[in-house]
């Protein structure tokens, strides 16, 4: 018979009090993977949201991060605009007025800009153009595109809703219940701004995406340069100023009102119908743009755009990165080490359970012994049934925190636009970084670092911890005298 | 098969005092032979077997069993001894309580370097008459069957020696003949020498050959000299 069933029939003959002890620690466990899981999914789901296919952001001078927090996350306050000229350097001769190409178009694979500053409810409205969604990879690991749950993406401009179409996230339609076929009208500015009496017609739902975009209500954005103030104050050159050296007139900022032309005035006529012109590109602005290129260029245009007095190029995975190095690793490490605590606690009830039983089964171990067991195979029997309690309460706890997870999931992926599966592990961490911050080198060789999940950390630590809590009984077991236990009354 | 020789045991009293509880010059017993060993309670008759058993080392003296003199040998040593060649019949039979009779039976087999041989447990139990009880437990068995469960585990890994510690004491009238028929048959089967420890004359008187403890150990004879 072997011994793991030996420890296994004494676990199951002090049922109740063994049942409690794992329980015990299997909450502790459970308690653990939630924690872990959820911080680390989250964590790591925004870090991977943190590119979503491009790999540079531009926009006005500032805040780094918050160019970064307020482009993709839709976090933070909104930032200044950068001029619209600044976009068209980047845009290929097919999508310029001009029929030129842009100046730096050909160092870019793709550039998306954003205009933000408009909201819808709570939800950002993000003014964009179609290729925001038209066959976008956004996440090049998985080769993840954008679909959508009902409709279509909307379009520069619809026979139907002219430039006035809407593409909505999974949580806001989930949120509001907007289907394909509403109207939505933003508020200026914040929350709580004036409402735009124009409406968009939303003509797409988008399917989750586990990314911010879920959150977020997209609005074609010849449509948005047409909402009420969000033109840029006409520039009127001034004949009476001249340049020096016989340059061309400086141009006089004269703040008028816009002046959008309206083709039909009849106020009677919905917008798309009556706002038919987009708004000429002097009066236009971008917030960001979206910026897909090369690794090899990135650097380069980086700097050049940072040298410039227009705007900046940040990295967004570089910015995020250093946003959890900052702030999220230390919680990280208290976590791990509330983790830690747990599980002493758990453990510490294991073995008050087992020392506790140990004159209950003081006998036992004289009769194995009597019957030919060592004193270190009595040993073994003991430690046994505490790695079963140990590992048996762990395994459940683990079960538990991921069923927990699962239960937990629609409302995480509501609150988070985090989608978390029954199968979905912590991420790893790096052993390497917990124990020194300096290269470990291995037979001379560097060690870059060894990732591992938190939670299957979890598993070896539970062996250990059950050894060492098993320890003591173990050794009261080793030290039992024989001859007393079996001549003592049953 | 078994030689006792000089063989010396004392307790210490919590007072400091030794009190000795063997003292046994000579006692042999041959291969297949069967012993009844009486003597009043408190005379070192469970001492005795321990000590015969491995289980308490004398404090001088050597235990040949088989040729081996078990004193000599390092204590895990004569664990396994004891496992390989040794069975032992507890008056309280020492089942253990979580395990069913088969595993009980295997239970003896554990700890030896023999092979694991479930269909000699089964026939081992069969062999007691329990070959319908194999998987019940001892709380689901008669104190009979318990005590013959114990005999078919004491012989599970084919001894040289079977000790036998007041088998039928807990036992009611009414088994305790078949116990004795039961654990006398079992080592005339398996040729295995028999010390049997007993304080009722009338087990000790079927044997052939009654050992009185009062004779073979001095302890208890000049105590009852003394008296």
């Amino acid at each position: 018979m072997p011994l793991w069933k030996i420890a296994w029939r004494s676990v199951q003959r002090r049922s109740l009090a063994s049942m409690l002890t794992a329980v015990s620690m299997a909450l502790g466990v459970m308690l653990v993977v939630a924690v872990l899981l959820i911080h680390g999914i989250i964590a790591e789901s925004f870090r991977n949201n943190a590119s979503l296919g491009y790999n540079l952001i531009m926009g006005a001078k500032g805040g780094r991060l918050q160019l970064v927090l307020n482009t993709v996350f839709y976090l933070s306050e909104p930032v200044e605009n950068i001029p619209y000229d600044f976009y068209e350097n980047y845009l290929p001769a097919e999508k310029r007025s001009d029929g030129k190409d842009g100046e730096w178009a050909d160092y870019v694979d793709r550039v998306i800009p954003v205009c933000l500053g408009d909201y819808y409810k709570q939800y950002r409205l993000v003014g964009t153009t179609p290729e925001m969604f038209d066959d976008y990879v956004y996440n090049e690991d998985t080769g993840a595109k954008y679909e959508f749950a009902e409709g279509r993406n909307f379009v520069h401009f619809d026979e139907e809703h002219g430039f006035f179409e809407a593409v909505v996230g999974a949580k806001v339609a989930r949120d509001t219940g907007l289907k394909v076929g509403d109207t939505i009208m933003a508020t200026h500015g914040s929350v709580e701004g004036d409402e735009h009496p124009d409406q968009f017609y939303v003509v797409g739902i988008l399917k989750s995406s586990g990314t911010p975009n879920d959150r977020a209500v997209f609005v074609n954005m010849e449509g948005f340069y047409l909402l009420d103030g969000h033109a840029l104050p006409v520039k009127v050159e001034s004949e009476d100023e001249t340049a020096t050296d016989g340059e061309a007139t400086v141009a006089a900022e004269i703040a008028e009102e816009p002046e959008i032309v309206e083709e039909i005035v009849d106020e009677s006529l919905p917008v798309a119908k009556r706002k038919t012109t987009p708004l000429p590109k002097e009066q236009r602005e971008v917030t960001a743009l979206l910026v897909k290129t090369s690794p090899i260029i990135t650097r380069g245009l980086s700097n050049m755009v940072n040298e410039g007095p227009v705007a900046q190029a940040v990295f967004p995975v570089g910015e995020i990165t250093g946003l959890f190095n900052r702030i999220v690793k230390p919680f990280q490490q208290v976590l791990l080490v509330l983790t830690a605590m747990i599980c002493v606690v758990s453990g510490i009830s294991i073995l008050v359970s087992i020392y506790n039983s140990m004159s209950d089964r003081r006998r036992e171990i004289a009769i194995m012994r009597a019957l030919g067991a060592g004193r270190r195979t009595v040993m073994v029997v003991v430690l046994l049934e505490s790695i079963i309690l140990s590992m048996g309460g762990g395994f459940l706890g683990w079960v538990g925190g991921h069923a927990l997870i699962t239960a937990a999931g629609p409302r995480i992926e509501a609150e988070t636009g985090v989608t978390i599966g029954p199968f979905d592990m912590a991420p790893p961490v790096n052993l390497l970084a917990l124990v020194s911050d300096d290269p470990i080198y291995l037979n001379g060789r560097k060690i870059e670092e060894i990732n591992v999940s938190t939670e299957w950390i979890l598993i070896p630590s539970l062996m250990i911890l059950a050894v060492l809590v098993g320890f003591l009984p173990a050794l009261a077991a080793y030290r039992t005298d024989v001859a007393d236990a079996l001549t003592s009354n049953p | 098969m078994l030689k006792l020789k000089n063989v010396k045991k004392s307790y210490t009293e919590p007072n400091g005092d030794e009190l000795p509880v063997l003292d046994i010059e000579d006692f042999e017993l041959g291969k297949g032979e069967q012993s009844a060993l009486i003597g009043r309670s408190g005379g070192g008759k469970t001492t005795l077997l321990h000590v015969i058993a491995g289980i308490s080392r004398p404090d001088r003296g050597s235990v040949m069993i088989d040729g081996l003199d078990i004193t000599r040998l390092p204590e895990a040593g004569a664990d396994r001894f004891r496992a390989e060649r040794i069975g032992y019949v507890f008056q309280t039979f020492n089942l253990m309580p979580g395990f069913t009779a088969l595993e009980n039976v295997m239970l003896g087999m554990t700890f030896s370097r023999g092979r694991k041989d479930v269909q000699r447990a089964k026939d081992l139990l069969k062999q007691v008459g329990l070959g319908h009880r194999l998987q019940h437990k001892p709380t689901e068995l008669s104190v009979g069957e318990q005590q013959r469960v114990a005999v078919a585990r004491s012989l599970a890994n084919r001894p040289k020696l079977l000790l036998a510690d007041e088998p039928t004491a807990n036992v009611d009238p009414a088994n305790q003949q078949h116990v004795i028929d039961l654990i006398r048959e079992s080592c005339l089967t398996e040729q295995v020498s028999l010390l049997i420890v007993t304080h009722a004359l009338e087990v000790a008187n079927q044997f052939d050959r009654v050992d009185r403890l009062d004779e073979i150990n001095k302890v208890v004879a000049q105590s009852v000299t003394a008296e």
